[in-house]
């Protein structure tokens, strides 16, 4: 392979990596302000997809049918929330069972395994077929979703969510409901997944219901370098809004590097191996750390000076 | 007022951890009453608090706040008439959001949550007022996460924001007790003021006998989930640590002395 076809790749992956992006703001909404890891997300993105390209298919405009992806995954949130505050699962384990239960209703949706959309026909919001402009509609869509994220963070609910992650003893003391609070939020972050989903199979002009296999970890991987990056560049000056905007750009940055990879022949079976590696390292980058500064290696070493 | 009708809890019951933690507890605050509550470890003084605040359901009895029924009212739908500082620092806040927001929370306890603004620049005013009253430099760092500030600072802050919508009472649980002597001093003194100032009906739980005397205008002993002692009034004012240590052995049957370190002075 040369550095054309590098290159000549490059635009699609950005595309698919600011849908990921896309994806990914809805897990920083569980995993960072509601301090949950929801792992509903690999089933939820997937719903999104197969409720679009039926949909599409079927002759509904593709504005509602992504409207109605988004829905569903608000649906499929509704349901992992309400497995863990009514149902008292934990946590991890909700999402685990409603991602398993939706991999059945994405089959049952799609009515296969997987579906094509048969791009020329329909009027697409993003596809390969035109990279450029999905590119620039990928970006408003973004830009959309964290304007009002942005927004709703600074209301009365938005702030009682972030308060319910910080600290639910303090936040029930102060009269918040935090089962409601955490079922809200799971269901708009699915909502977000399932909406990028959507995106995702019009992209491809098809969609498949081991779509969403990773996604959760990819969404992390996002989340996680477009932190560090804009930890690095902006120090503590980085606000709600620009961490959000950050999220895109983790996505895209991931993607690209996948691409590189995948550029390098690696085969694309291992890709997954090295983004569970990679996001291995940065989650455990911040434990290191503060080991480093305190371990009893170090304590063992200075006290044995000492004698 | 505050009324507790004879409640009991249980935990564990049935198991080898079996707990009666509260043994029929009766207890009426007329409003403006200033309770300091005392006794020795594990006697049921969190358990009361936590009972009257709704952690968890009581096994029997009822808790009425004025003619309100709050027995059956989960922890969050008690929360608006309560205001509650914690013994430990981190449990009364939210670390990572700023000291504004924090106290914007708390401007919102007992109302609906929707979307309006979570915190308006006319509220960030007033704000600054309050925490130019705690002397704490805090007017200054209002967009600072309160996690970067010290224990004292966060009770104060957890004080404030317990009484920023007027509670029917205000339950204090050993607020002081993580805190070094000149900064446990402080926060007494800010919690004097602002039960003063709003005429809050308060209980305060304490491990110092010295400041149970110093403080309000009533004080209860507990031990094994009763309540053994009640003093008010006049005979509360001329309170002394003897007078309390005879009266606990007077009623529990129990040497003090053995329990020096729990209730110091
Ligand atoms: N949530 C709980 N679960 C089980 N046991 C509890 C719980 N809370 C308190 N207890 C027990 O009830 C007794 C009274 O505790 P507590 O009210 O915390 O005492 P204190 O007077 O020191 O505040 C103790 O034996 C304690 O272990
Ligand atoms: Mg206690």
């Amino acid at each position: 392979m040369t550095l054309v076809t590098l290159l000549n790749r490059m635009p699609g992956d950005v595309a698919i990596g600011i849908i990921w992006g896309i994806m990914a703001l809805g897990v920083y909404l569980t995993f960072r302000i509601l301090n949950f890891a929801d792992l509903t997300v690999d089933g939820s993105f997937a719903t999104g997809g197969a409720v679009a390209v039926v949909l599409i298919t079927g002759g509904v405009p593709v504005p509602v049918a992504m409207a109605a992806a988004f829905a569903a995954g608000v649906l499929a949130g509704l349901c992992t929330g309400i497995f863990h505050t009514l149902l008292g699962i934990p946590d991890i384990l909700s999402g685990i069972l409603m991602q398993l239960a939706l991999y059945s209703i994405n089959v049952f949706i799609l009515g296969g395994a997987n579906k094509a959309i048969g791009v020329g026909k329909y009027n697409l919001c993003v596809s390969m077929l035109k990279v450029t402009p999905s590119i620039v509609v990928a970006l408003l869509i973004s830009g959309a979703l964290i304007a009002v994220m942005y927004w709703y963070f600074g209301t009365a609910q938005g702030s009682a969510i972030r308060a319910t992650g910080n600290n639910p003893a303090m936040s029930r003391a102060q009269g918040i409901n935090i089962g409601l609070m955490k079922v809200i939020a799971l269901a708009l972050s699915n909502g977000m997944v399932a909406l990028s989903g959507s995106m995702m199979a019009q992209l491809n002009g098809y969609t498949d219901v081991g779509m969403g296999r990773g996604a959760i970890v990819i969404g992390l991987a996002a989340v996680i370098i477009g932190e560090v990056l804009c930890h690095a560049i902006f120090r503590k000056n980085s606000g709600f809004l620009l961490r959000l905007i950050f999220v895109i750009v983790g996505g895209i940055i991931y993607y690209m590097v996948m691409g590189f990879i995948s550029w390098l022949r690696v085969p694309t079976d291992g890709l997954k191996l090295f983004t569970a590696l990679i996001v291995a390292a940065f989650l455990a980058v911040p434990y290191l750390k503060g080991k480093a500064n305190s371990s009893f290696r170090k304590a063992g070493r200075r006290g044995a000076n000492r004698e | 007022m505050i009324e507790v009708k004879n409640i009991y809890k249980t935990f564990n019951p049935g198991t080898i951890n079996e707990k009666k933690a509260l043994n029929g507890v009766d207890l009426t605050l007329e409003d403006g009453d200033f309770v300091t509550v005392i006794g020795g470890n594990g006697a049921g003084k969190s358990t009361l608090l936590n009972a009257i605040a709704g952690v968890w359901p009581v096994d029997e009895g009822s808790i009425y706040f004025d003619d309100v029924n709050v027995t059956g009212l989960c922890e969050y739908r008690r929360a608006k008439y309560l205001g509650r500082v914690f013994q430990d620092p981190m449990t009364g806040t939210a670390a990572d959001m700023q000291i504004d927001e924090n106290l914007a929370l708390a401007a919102r306890r007992g109302k609906r949550r929707l979307w309006g603004w979570g915190i308006t620049a006319s509220e960030r005013e007033k704000y600054r007022e309050m925490l130019r009253e705690l002397d704490l430099g805090l007017e200054d760092r209002m967009s600072a996460k309160v996690g970067l500030l010290s224990g004292g600072q966060r009770q104060a802050l957890t004080l404030l924001m317990a009484t920023l919508v007027k509670p029917k009472m205000l339950l204090l649980d050993e607020h002081t007790a993580a805190l070094d002597p000149k900064t446990a001093a402080k926060v007494l003194a800010t919690t004097d003021r602002i039960v003063e100032e709003h005429h809050l009906t308060t209980m305060m739980v304490t491990h110092n006998m010295r400041d149970a005397i110093a403080h309000g205008n009533r004080l209860i002993m507990m031990d094994e989930g009763r309540i053994i002692v009640d003093i008010r009034g006049e005979e509360k004012k001329r309170l002394t640590i003897e007078d309390l240590l005879h009266k606990f052995e007077e009623v529990s049957g129990e040497e003090f002395a053995n329990d020096q370190a729990i209730l110091s002075k």
